[in-house]
Protein backbone atom coordinates (compact mmCIF):
# COMPACT_ATOMS: atom_id res chain seq x y z
CA UNK A 1 0.00 0.00 0.00
CA UNK A 2 2.70 2.44 1.06
CA UNK A 3 4.84 1.63 -1.96
CA UNK A 4 1.79 2.08 -4.17
CA UNK A 5 1.18 5.48 -2.63
CA UNK A 6 4.80 6.46 -3.15
CA UNK A 7 4.71 5.36 -6.74
CA UNK A 8 1.47 7.23 -7.23
CA UNK A 9 2.93 10.28 -5.63
CA UNK A 10 6.02 10.26 -7.82
CA UNK A 11 3.83 9.96 -10.89
CA UNK A 12 1.67 12.77 -9.56
CA UNK A 13 4.73 14.93 -9.07
CA UNK A 14 5.88 14.16 -12.60
CA UNK A 15 2.44 14.99 -13.91
CA UNK A 16 2.37 18.24 -12.01
CA UNK A 17 5.76 19.18 -13.38
CA UNK A 18 4.52 18.40 -16.85
CA UNK A 19 1.41 20.47 -16.26
CA UNK A 20 3.39 23.40 -14.95
CA UNK A 21 5.65 23.18 -17.97
CA UNK A 22 2.59 23.01 -20.22
CA UNK A 23 0.99 25.95 -18.48
CA UNK A 24 4.15 27.98 -18.81
CA UNK A 25 4.42 26.99 -22.47
CA UNK A 26 0.84 28.06 -23.09
CA UNK A 27 1.52 31.42 -21.52
CA UNK A 28 -0.71 30.93 -18.41
CA UNK A 29 0.34 32.55 -15.18
CA UNK A 30 2.82 30.25 -13.48
CA UNK A 31 1.36 30.99 -10.04
CA UNK A 32 -2.08 29.90 -11.21
CA UNK A 33 -0.65 26.70 -12.58
CA UNK A 34 1.01 25.93 -9.25
CA UNK A 35 -2.17 26.52 -7.27
CA UNK A 36 -4.23 24.27 -9.50
CA UNK A 37 -4.70 20.67 -8.52
CA UNK A 38 -2.90 18.39 -10.84
CA UNK A 39 -3.41 14.80 -9.97
CA UNK A 40 -4.91 14.10 -6.59
CA UNK A 41 -3.67 16.57 -3.95
CA UNK A 42 -4.15 13.86 -1.33
CA UNK A 43 -1.45 11.78 -2.98
CA UNK A 44 1.07 14.60 -3.19
CA UNK A 45 3.57 13.09 -0.81
CA UNK A 46 5.63 16.28 -0.57
CA UNK A 47 2.99 17.84 1.67
CA UNK A 48 2.67 14.85 4.01
CA UNK A 49 5.44 15.98 6.35
CA UNK A 50 3.85 19.39 6.71
CA UNK A 51 0.38 17.98 7.41
CA UNK A 52 1.61 15.37 9.87
CA UNK A 53 3.73 17.91 11.73
CA UNK A 54 0.87 20.34 12.20
CA UNK A 55 -1.60 17.55 12.91
CA UNK A 56 0.53 16.19 15.74
CA UNK A 57 0.81 19.67 17.25
CA UNK A 58 -2.95 20.14 16.90
CA UNK A 59 -3.77 16.82 18.51
CA UNK A 60 -1.37 17.49 21.36
CA UNK A 61 -2.95 20.90 22.03
CA UNK A 62 -6.45 19.49 21.72
CA UNK A 63 -5.67 16.60 24.03
CA UNK A 64 -4.13 18.93 26.59
CA UNK A 65 -7.11 21.31 26.52
CA UNK A 66 -9.64 18.51 26.74
CA UNK A 67 -7.98 16.46 29.45
CA UNK A 68 -6.90 19.41 31.61
CA UNK A 69 -9.77 21.87 31.26
CA UNK A 70 -12.83 20.83 29.32
CA UNK A 71 -13.55 17.27 30.36
CA UNK A 72 -12.96 17.69 34.11
CA UNK A 73 -15.20 20.73 34.04
CA UNK A 74 -18.01 18.97 32.21
CA UNK A 75 -17.64 15.92 34.43
CA UNK A 76 -17.84 18.16 37.51
CA UNK A 77 -20.92 19.93 36.20
CA UNK A 78 -22.62 16.65 35.38
CA UNK A 79 -21.82 15.12 38.75
CA UNK A 80 -22.93 18.34 40.47
CA UNK A 81 -26.21 18.10 38.65
CA UNK A 82 -26.53 14.46 39.54
CA UNK A 83 -25.86 15.36 43.18
CA UNK A 84 -28.36 18.19 43.07
CA UNK A 85 -30.99 15.93 41.55
CA UNK A 86 -30.35 13.22 44.13
CA UNK A 87 -30.44 15.82 46.91
CA UNK A 88 -33.65 17.28 45.59
CA UNK A 89 -35.20 13.85 45.33
CA UNK A 90 -34.22 13.07 48.90
CA UNK A 91 -35.59 16.41 50.09
CA UNK A 92 -38.78 15.70 48.23
CA UNK A 93 -38.96 12.29 49.88
CA UNK A 94 -38.46 13.96 53.26
CA UNK A 95 -41.20 16.47 52.55
CA UNK A 96 -43.46 13.67 51.49
CA UNK A 97 -42.77 11.88 54.76
CA UNK A 98 -43.50 15.10 56.65
CA UNK A 99 -46.72 15.59 54.75
CA UNK A 100 -47.73 12.05 55.60
CA UNK A 101 -47.01 12.64 59.27
CA UNK A 102 -48.94 15.88 59.21
CA UNK A 103 -51.84 14.11 57.60
CA UNK A 104 -51.76 11.39 60.24
CA UNK A 105 -51.67 14.01 63.02
CA UNK A 106 -54.55 15.83 61.41
CA UNK A 107 -56.55 12.63 61.15
CA UNK A 108 -55.81 11.82 64.76
CA UNK A 109 -56.82 15.29 65.92
CA UNK A 110 -60.00 15.00 63.91
CA UNK A 111 -60.82 11.64 65.42
CA UNK A 112 -60.08 12.96 68.92
CA UNK A 113 -62.25 15.97 68.39
CA UNK A 114 -65.00 13.79 67.09
CA UNK A 115 -64.79 11.50 70.12
CA UNK A 116 -64.76 14.50 72.45
CA UNK A 117 -67.76 15.96 70.74
CA UNK A 118 -69.54 12.63 71.02
CA UNK A 119 -68.76 12.50 74.69
CA UNK A 120 -70.01 16.03 75.27
CA UNK A 121 -73.14 15.32 73.30
CA UNK A 122 -73.78 12.16 75.33
CA UNK A 123 -73.23 14.00 78.63
CA UNK A 124 -75.52 16.83 77.62
CA UNK A 125 -78.11 14.41 76.46
CA UNK A 126 -78.00 12.56 79.79
CA UNK A 127 -78.29 15.83 81.70
CA UNK A 128 -81.13 17.06 79.59
CA UNK A 129 -82.83 13.68 79.92
CA UNK A 130 -82.49 13.92 83.69
CA UNK A 131 -83.91 17.42 83.79
CA UNK A 132 -86.64 16.38 81.43
CA UNK A 133 -87.47 13.35 83.54
CA UNK A 134 -87.55 15.50 86.66
CA UNK A 135 -89.76 18.06 85.00
CA UNK A 136 -92.07 15.37 83.68
CA UNK A 137 -92.29 13.75 87.12
CA UNK A 138 -92.95 17.12 88.69
CA UNK A 139 -95.59 17.90 86.16
CA UNK A 140 -97.14 14.47 86.63
CA UNK A 141 -97.26 14.98 90.37
CA UNK A 142 -98.79 18.39 90.02
CA UNK A 143 -101.32 17.10 87.52
CA UNK A 144 -102.16 14.25 89.89
CA UNK A 145 -102.54 16.68 92.82
CA UNK A 146 -104.72 19.02 90.83
CA UNK A 147 -106.79 16.10 89.57
CA UNK A 148 -107.27 14.86 93.13
CA UNK A 149 -108.27 18.32 94.33
CA UNK A 150 -110.70 18.74 91.46
CA UNK A 151 -112.10 15.32 92.25
CA UNK A 152 -112.56 16.30 95.84
CA UNK A 153 -114.20 19.56 94.98
CA UNK A 154 -116.44 17.86 92.52
CA UNK A 155 -117.36 15.36 95.27
CA UNK A 156 -118.09 18.19 97.68
CA UNK A 157 -120.15 19.99 95.14
CA UNK A 158 -122.00 16.86 94.39
CA UNK A 159 -122.55 16.22 98.16
CA UNK A 160 -123.76 19.71 98.72
CA UNK A 161 -125.97 19.53 95.66
CA UNK A 162 -127.49 16.30 96.88
CA UNK A 163 -128.01 17.78 100.38
CA UNK A 164 -129.63 20.91 98.94
CA UNK A 165 -131.82 18.88 96.63
CA UNK A 166 -132.97 16.73 99.55
CA UNK A 167 -133.76 19.71 101.74
CA UNK A 168 -135.65 21.37 98.91
CA UNK A 169 -137.50 18.11 98.14
CA UNK A 170 -138.45 17.64 101.83
CA UNK A 171 -139.68 21.24 102.10
CA UNK A 172 -141.57 21.02 98.86
CA UNK A 173 -143.10 17.68 99.90
CA UNK A 174 -144.08 18.98 103.34
CA UNK A 175 -145.60 22.11 101.82
CA UNK A 176 -147.49 19.98 99.26
CA UNK A 177 -148.85 17.69 101.93
CA UNK A 178 -149.85 20.70 104.04
CA UNK A 179 -151.50 22.38 101.10
CA UNK A 180 -153.55 19.27 100.33
CA UNK A 181 -154.72 19.38 103.92
CA UNK A 182 -152.92 16.50 105.36
CA UNK A 183 -151.15 16.48 108.60
CA UNK A 184 -147.51 16.85 108.15
CA UNK A 185 -145.61 14.02 109.57
CA UNK A 186 -142.12 15.28 109.08
CA UNK A 187 -140.53 11.86 109.63
CA UNK A 188 -142.70 10.10 107.04
CA UNK A 189 -142.09 12.85 104.53
CA UNK A 190 -138.38 12.65 104.98
CA UNK A 191 -138.39 8.88 104.63
CA UNK A 192 -140.51 9.04 101.50
CA UNK A 193 -138.33 11.71 99.92
CA UNK A 194 -135.15 9.88 100.76
CA UNK A 195 -136.62 6.71 99.36
CA UNK A 196 -137.52 8.42 96.15
CA UNK A 197 -134.31 10.24 95.82
CA UNK A 198 -132.28 7.10 96.35
CA UNK A 199 -133.83 5.69 93.28
CA UNK A 200 -133.27 8.94 91.33
CA UNK A 201 -129.75 9.41 92.47
CA UNK A 202 -128.83 5.91 91.65
CA UNK B 1 -6.64 16.17 -17.97
CA UNK B 2 -10.23 16.88 -16.94
CA UNK B 3 -9.51 20.55 -16.30
CA UNK B 4 -9.29 21.14 -20.03
CA UNK B 5 -13.04 20.53 -20.37
CA UNK B 6 -15.86 22.99 -19.81
CA UNK B 7 -15.41 23.23 -16.04
CA UNK B 8 -14.38 26.62 -14.76
CA UNK B 9 -12.55 25.09 -11.84
CA UNK B 10 -11.17 21.74 -10.96
CA UNK B 11 -13.20 19.78 -8.34
CA UNK B 12 -9.96 18.77 -6.62
CA UNK B 13 -8.62 22.32 -6.29
CA UNK B 14 -10.10 22.61 -2.82
CA UNK B 15 -7.77 19.94 -1.48
CA UNK B 16 -4.51 21.58 -2.56
CA UNK B 17 -2.10 22.36 0.25
CA UNK B 18 -0.73 25.88 -0.24
CA UNK B 19 1.49 28.01 1.96
CA UNK B 20 -0.35 30.73 3.84
CA UNK B 21 2.29 33.37 3.10
CA UNK B 22 3.94 33.68 -0.27
CA UNK B 23 4.48 31.06 -2.92
CA UNK B 24 7.39 29.12 -1.53
CA UNK B 25 7.70 25.37 -1.39
CA UNK B 26 5.75 23.48 1.27
CA UNK B 27 8.30 22.39 3.86
CA UNK B 28 7.37 20.43 6.94
CA UNK B 29 7.22 23.52 9.16
CA UNK B 30 5.66 25.95 6.63
CA UNK B 31 2.38 27.43 7.90
CA UNK B 32 -0.12 26.33 5.27
CA UNK B 33 -3.87 26.30 4.88
CA UNK B 34 -3.71 22.95 6.71
CA UNK B 35 -2.22 24.79 9.68
CA UNK B 36 -4.92 27.45 9.52
CA UNK B 37 -7.80 25.00 9.46
CA UNK B 38 -6.27 22.75 12.09
CA UNK B 39 -6.01 25.81 14.31
CA UNK B 40 -9.63 26.65 13.57
CA UNK B 41 -10.62 23.13 14.57
CA UNK B 42 -8.86 23.63 17.89
CA UNK B 43 -10.53 27.02 18.34
CA UNK B 44 -13.96 25.60 17.56
CA UNK B 45 -13.46 22.78 20.05
CA UNK B 46 -12.25 25.21 22.70
CA UNK B 47 -15.19 27.50 21.97
CA UNK B 48 -17.67 24.68 22.45
CA UNK B 49 -16.14 22.70 25.27
CA UNK B 50 -14.35 25.40 27.28
CA UNK B 51 -16.04 28.73 26.56
CA UNK B 52 -19.42 27.07 26.14
CA UNK B 53 -19.28 25.53 29.59
CA UNK B 54 -17.83 28.48 31.48
CA UNK B 55 -21.19 29.10 33.15
CA UNK B 56 -20.93 25.68 34.82
CA UNK B 57 -24.69 25.87 35.25
CA UNK B 58 -26.65 23.18 36.99
CA UNK B 59 -29.27 24.09 34.44
CA UNK B 60 -27.21 24.26 31.22
CA UNK B 61 -27.50 26.98 28.60
CA UNK B 62 -27.50 26.14 24.90
CA UNK B 63 -23.81 25.72 24.22
CA UNK B 64 -23.28 23.90 27.49
CA UNK B 65 -25.98 21.38 26.68
CA UNK B 66 -24.38 20.75 23.28
CA UNK B 67 -21.02 20.24 24.98
CA UNK B 68 -22.63 17.86 27.48
CA UNK B 69 -24.36 16.06 24.64
CA UNK B 70 -21.00 15.44 22.93
CA UNK B 71 -19.48 14.37 26.23
CA UNK B 72 -22.37 12.03 26.97
CA UNK B 73 -22.33 10.56 23.47
CA UNK B 74 -18.67 9.57 23.58
CA UNK B 75 -18.79 8.56 27.24
CA UNK B 76 -21.76 6.26 26.72
CA UNK B 77 -20.25 4.86 23.53
CA UNK B 78 -17.05 3.83 25.31
CA UNK B 79 -18.95 2.43 28.28
CA UNK B 80 -21.35 0.43 26.10
CA UNK B 81 -18.78 -0.98 23.72
CA UNK B 82 -15.40 -1.13 25.45
CA UNK B 83 -16.72 -1.48 28.99
CA UNK B 84 -15.92 0.38 32.20
CA UNK B 85 -12.17 -0.15 31.90
CA UNK B 86 -12.23 1.61 28.54
CA UNK B 87 -13.15 4.88 30.26
CA UNK B 88 -9.48 5.38 31.11
CA UNK B 89 -8.96 6.31 27.45
CA UNK B 90 -11.94 8.67 27.38
CA UNK B 91 -9.90 11.88 26.85
CA UNK B 92 -8.04 10.33 23.92
CA UNK B 93 -11.18 9.15 22.19
CA UNK B 94 -12.94 12.43 22.93
CA UNK B 95 -10.00 14.26 21.33
CA UNK B 96 -10.36 12.10 18.23
CA UNK B 97 -14.10 12.65 18.07
CA UNK B 98 -13.99 16.41 18.53
CA UNK B 99 -11.13 16.76 16.04
CA UNK B 100 -12.88 14.75 13.35
CA UNK B 101 -16.33 16.21 13.86
CA UNK B 102 -15.07 19.78 13.69
CA UNK B 103 -12.66 18.97 10.87
CA UNK B 104 -15.58 17.59 8.87
CA UNK B 105 -18.02 20.35 9.73
CA UNK B 106 -15.62 23.26 9.18
CA UNK B 107 -14.65 21.66 5.87
CA UNK B 108 -18.23 22.22 4.71
CA UNK B 109 -17.87 26.00 4.90
CA UNK B 110 -17.47 27.54 1.47
CA UNK B 111 -13.85 28.23 0.44
CA UNK B 112 -12.62 26.17 3.36
CA UNK B 113 -10.08 23.40 3.47
CA UNK B 114 -11.11 19.98 4.78
CA UNK B 115 -8.29 18.66 6.92
CA UNK B 116 -9.96 15.27 7.34
CA UNK B 117 -10.10 14.75 3.58
CA UNK B 118 -6.35 14.16 3.50
CA UNK B 119 -5.09 10.64 3.73
CA UNK B 120 -2.01 11.93 5.55
CA UNK B 121 -4.21 13.26 8.36
CA UNK B 122 -6.66 10.39 8.64
CA UNK B 123 -3.81 7.93 8.19
CA UNK B 124 -1.98 9.39 11.18
CA UNK B 125 -5.16 9.18 13.22
CA UNK B 126 -5.92 5.61 12.17
CA UNK B 127 -2.38 4.34 12.61
CA UNK B 128 -2.13 6.08 15.98
CA UNK B 129 -5.28 4.22 17.02
CA UNK B 130 -3.95 0.98 15.55
CA UNK B 131 -0.57 1.09 17.27
CA UNK B 132 -1.97 2.34 20.57
CA UNK B 133 -4.64 -0.33 20.65
CA UNK B 134 -2.18 -3.08 19.74
CA UNK B 135 0.20 -1.88 22.44
CA UNK B 136 -2.63 -1.78 25.00
CA UNK B 137 -3.64 -5.28 23.96
CA UNK B 138 -0.18 -6.72 24.50
CA UNK B 139 0.43 -4.79 27.73
CA UNK B 140 -2.90 -5.75 29.29
CA UNK B 141 -3.13 -9.34 28.11
CA UNK B 142 0.40 -10.37 27.16
CA UNK B 143 0.46 -13.35 24.83
CA UNK B 144 -3.25 -13.91 25.40
CA UNK B 145 -3.88 -10.99 23.11
CA UNK B 146 -3.14 -13.41 20.26
CA UNK B 147 -6.33 -15.28 21.23
CA UNK B 148 -8.02 -12.60 19.19
CA UNK B 149 -6.80 -14.42 16.08
CA UNK B 150 -7.38 -17.96 17.36
CA UNK B 151 -11.15 -18.40 17.31
CA UNK B 152 -11.81 -21.02 19.99
CA UNK B 153 -15.50 -21.23 19.29
CA UNK B 154 -14.79 -22.57 15.79
CA UNK B 155 -13.98 -26.23 14.97
CA UNK B 156 -10.27 -26.96 15.29
CA UNK B 157 -9.87 -27.84 11.62
CA UNK B 158 -10.82 -24.43 10.29
CA UNK B 159 -9.12 -22.41 13.02
CA UNK B 160 -5.87 -21.86 11.07
CA UNK B 161 -7.83 -20.56 8.09
CA UNK B 162 -9.79 -18.26 10.35
CA UNK B 163 -6.56 -17.14 11.99
CA UNK B 164 -5.15 -16.07 8.62
CA UNK B 165 -8.36 -14.18 7.82
CA UNK B 166 -8.39 -12.56 11.26
CA UNK B 167 -4.76 -11.44 10.95
CA UNK B 168 -5.36 -9.96 7.52
CA UNK B 169 -8.51 -8.19 8.68
CA UNK B 170 -6.62 -6.91 11.72
CA UNK B 171 -3.91 -5.34 9.58
CA UNK B 172 -6.37 -3.94 7.09
CA UNK B 173 -8.13 -2.09 9.92
CA UNK B 174 -6.05 1.11 9.90
CA UNK B 175 -6.20 1.28 6.11
CA UNK B 176 -9.97 1.00 5.93
CA UNK B 177 -10.32 3.14 9.04
CA UNK B 178 -8.43 6.05 7.46
CA UNK B 179 -9.58 5.67 3.89
CA UNK B 180 -13.24 5.46 4.93
CA UNK B 181 -13.07 8.90 6.50
CA UNK B 182 -10.88 10.54 3.87
CA UNK B 183 -12.78 8.88 1.03
CA UNK B 184 -16.14 10.05 2.31
CA UNK B 185 -14.86 13.58 2.64
CA UNK B 186 -13.16 13.66 -0.77
CA UNK B 187 -16.15 12.13 -2.50
CA UNK B 188 -18.71 14.43 -0.89
CA UNK B 189 -16.79 17.63 -1.50
CA UNK B 190 -15.83 16.63 -5.03
CA UNK B 191 -19.45 15.83 -5.87
CA UNK B 192 -20.59 19.20 -4.52
CA UNK B 193 -17.92 20.90 -6.63
CA UNK B 194 -18.87 18.92 -9.72
CA UNK B 195 -22.51 19.93 -9.35
CA UNK B 196 -21.46 23.51 -8.68
CA UNK B 197 -19.39 23.41 -11.88
CA UNK B 198 -22.50 22.60 -13.90
CA UNK B 199 -24.12 25.81 -12.64
CA UNK B 200 -22.10 27.66 -15.26
CA UNK B 201 -24.36 26.19 -17.95
CA UNK B 202 -27.57 28.22 -17.82
CA UNK B 203 -29.89 25.41 -18.88
CA UNK B 204 -29.03 23.09 -16.01
CA UNK B 205 -28.15 25.76 -13.43
CA UNK B 206 -31.38 25.44 -11.37
CA UNK B 207 -31.06 21.66 -11.15
CA UNK B 208 -27.41 21.95 -10.27
CA UNK B 209 -28.10 24.46 -7.51
CA UNK B 210 -30.83 22.25 -6.05
CA UNK B 211 -28.43 19.31 -6.25
CA UNK B 212 -25.74 21.31 -4.45
CA UNK B 213 -28.19 22.17 -1.66
CA UNK B 214 -29.26 18.55 -1.35
CA UNK B 215 -25.70 17.26 -1.38
CA UNK B 216 -24.71 19.84 1.20
CA UNK B 217 -27.43 18.66 3.57
CA UNK B 218 -26.38 15.07 2.96
CA UNK B 219 -22.75 15.98 3.61
CA UNK B 220 -23.70 17.58 6.93
CA UNK B 221 -25.17 14.23 7.91
CA UNK B 222 -22.15 12.35 6.55
CA UNK B 223 -19.76 14.68 8.38
CA UNK B 224 -21.31 13.75 11.69
CA UNK B 225 -21.84 10.07 10.91
CA UNK B 226 -18.26 9.58 9.77
CA UNK B 227 -16.94 11.13 12.98
CA UNK B 228 -19.30 8.87 14.91
CA UNK B 229 -18.24 5.81 12.92
CA UNK B 230 -14.54 6.57 13.32
CA UNK B 231 -15.02 6.90 17.08
CA UNK B 232 -17.21 3.83 17.40
CA UNK B 233 -14.71 1.72 15.47
CA UNK B 234 -11.97 3.01 17.75
CA UNK B 235 -14.08 1.80 20.66
CA UNK B 236 -14.55 -1.58 19.00
CA UNK B 237 -10.79 -1.94 18.48
CA UNK B 238 -10.23 -0.89 22.07
CA UNK B 239 -12.68 -3.54 23.21
CA UNK B 240 -10.74 -6.15 21.25
CA UNK B 241 -7.57 -5.01 22.99
CA UNK B 242 -9.08 -5.02 26.48
CA UNK B 243 -11.10 -8.22 26.11
CA UNK B 244 -9.48 -10.23 23.30
CA UNK B 245 -11.38 -13.46 23.81
CA UNK B 246 -14.24 -13.78 21.37
CA UNK C 1 -11.67 14.19 -30.78
CA UNK C 2 -8.11 13.21 -30.37
CA UNK C 3 -6.17 11.50 -27.64
CA UNK C 4 -4.24 8.34 -27.12
CA UNK C 5 -5.69 4.91 -26.64
CA UNK C 6 -4.17 4.62 -23.15
CA UNK C 7 -6.16 7.56 -21.90
CA UNK C 8 -9.30 6.06 -23.37
CA UNK C 9 -8.65 2.83 -21.51
CA UNK C 10 -7.94 4.77 -18.33
CA UNK C 11 -11.27 6.55 -18.44
CA UNK C 12 -13.16 3.36 -19.25
CA UNK C 13 -11.44 1.69 -16.33
CA UNK C 14 -12.41 4.54 -14.00
CA UNK C 15 -16.00 4.21 -15.11
CA UNK C 16 -15.98 0.47 -14.53
CA UNK C 17 -14.46 0.91 -11.08
CA UNK C 18 -17.14 3.39 -10.17
CA UNK C 19 -19.70 0.60 -10.63
CA UNK C 20 -18.16 -1.00 -7.56
CA UNK C 21 -19.58 1.78 -5.46
CA UNK C 22 -23.03 0.64 -6.50
CA UNK C 23 -22.29 -2.61 -4.71
CA UNK C 24 -21.49 -0.69 -1.56
CA UNK C 25 -24.75 1.21 -1.95
CA UNK C 26 -26.64 -2.08 -2.18
CA UNK C 27 -24.80 -3.36 0.88
CA UNK C 28 -25.52 -0.28 2.98
CA UNK C 29 -29.14 -0.34 1.91
CA UNK C 30 -29.32 -4.00 2.85
CA UNK C 31 -27.93 -3.30 6.32
CA UNK C 32 -30.30 -0.41 6.94
CA UNK C 33 -33.30 -2.23 5.52
CA UNK C 34 -32.73 -5.35 7.57
CA UNK C 35 -32.19 -3.24 10.64
CA UNK C 36 -35.49 -1.49 10.02
CA UNK C 37 -37.29 -4.80 9.43
CA UNK C 38 -35.92 -6.16 12.70
CA UNK C 39 -36.57 -2.92 14.56
CA UNK C 40 -40.21 -2.87 13.51
CA UNK C 41 -40.66 -6.42 14.76
CA UNK C 42 -39.11 -5.64 18.10
CA UNK C 43 -38.88 -1.88 18.60
CA UNK C 44 -37.76 -2.19 22.21
CA UNK C 45 -34.54 -3.93 21.20
CA UNK C 46 -33.77 -1.47 18.40
CA UNK C 47 -32.37 1.35 20.50
CA UNK C 48 -29.55 -0.81 21.83
CA UNK C 49 -28.49 -1.91 18.37
CA UNK C 50 -27.94 1.42 16.62
CA UNK C 51 -24.21 1.19 17.33
CA UNK C 52 -24.11 -2.19 15.64
CA UNK C 53 -26.07 -0.71 12.75
CA UNK C 54 -23.51 2.01 12.23
CA UNK C 55 -20.61 -0.42 12.50
CA UNK C 56 -22.25 -2.67 9.93
CA UNK C 57 -22.89 0.25 7.61
CA UNK C 58 -19.31 1.40 8.04
CA UNK C 59 -17.95 -2.02 7.08
CA UNK C 60 -20.26 -2.26 4.09
CA UNK C 61 -19.37 1.25 3.03
CA UNK C 62 -15.62 0.75 3.43
CA UNK C 63 -15.46 -1.63 0.49
CA UNK C 64 -17.27 0.85 -1.72
CA UNK C 65 -14.80 3.48 -0.58
CA UNK C 66 -11.97 1.18 -1.67
CA UNK C 67 -13.49 1.04 -5.12
CA UNK C 68 -13.76 4.82 -5.10
CA UNK C 69 -10.13 5.04 -4.09
CA UNK C 70 -9.09 2.75 -6.94
CA UNK C 71 -11.10 4.95 -9.29
CA UNK C 72 -9.29 8.04 -8.02
CA UNK C 73 -5.92 6.34 -8.33
CA UNK C 74 -6.71 5.29 -11.89
CA UNK C 75 -7.97 8.72 -12.77
CA UNK C 76 -5.22 10.85 -11.31
CA UNK C 77 -2.27 8.76 -10.33
CA UNK C 78 -1.78 6.18 -13.08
Amino acid sequence: MISLLQEAATTAVEHSEDAVADAAAHGDAAAHGAAEAVGLPQLDITTFGNQIFWLVITLAVLYWVLSKIALPRIAAVISDRQGAITGDLMAAEEFKQKAKEAEAAYDKALADARAEAGKIVAANRAEIQKELDAAIAHADAEIAARAAESEKRIGEIRESAIGDARAVAREVTAELVATFGGSVDQGAVDAAVDNRMKGALQ
Amino acid sequence: MASEGGLEFHPMDQFVVTPLFGDGPVRWFTPTNVTLWLALVVLATVALLVLGTRGRGIVPNRSQSVAELAYGLVHKMIEDIAGKDGLKYFPHIMTLFMFIVFGNLLGLLPKSFTVTSHIAVTGVLAFAVFFTVTAIGFIKNGVHFLDLFWVRSAPLAIRPVLAVIEVISYFVRPVSHSIRLAGNMIAGHAVIKVFAGFAAIAAVAPISIIAVVGMFAFELLVAFIQAYVFTILTCVYLKDALHPSH
Amino acid sequence: MEGNIGELGQYIGVGLTAIGMGGAAIGVGNVAGNFLAGALRNPSAAAGQTATLFIGMAFAEALGIFSFLVALLLMFAV
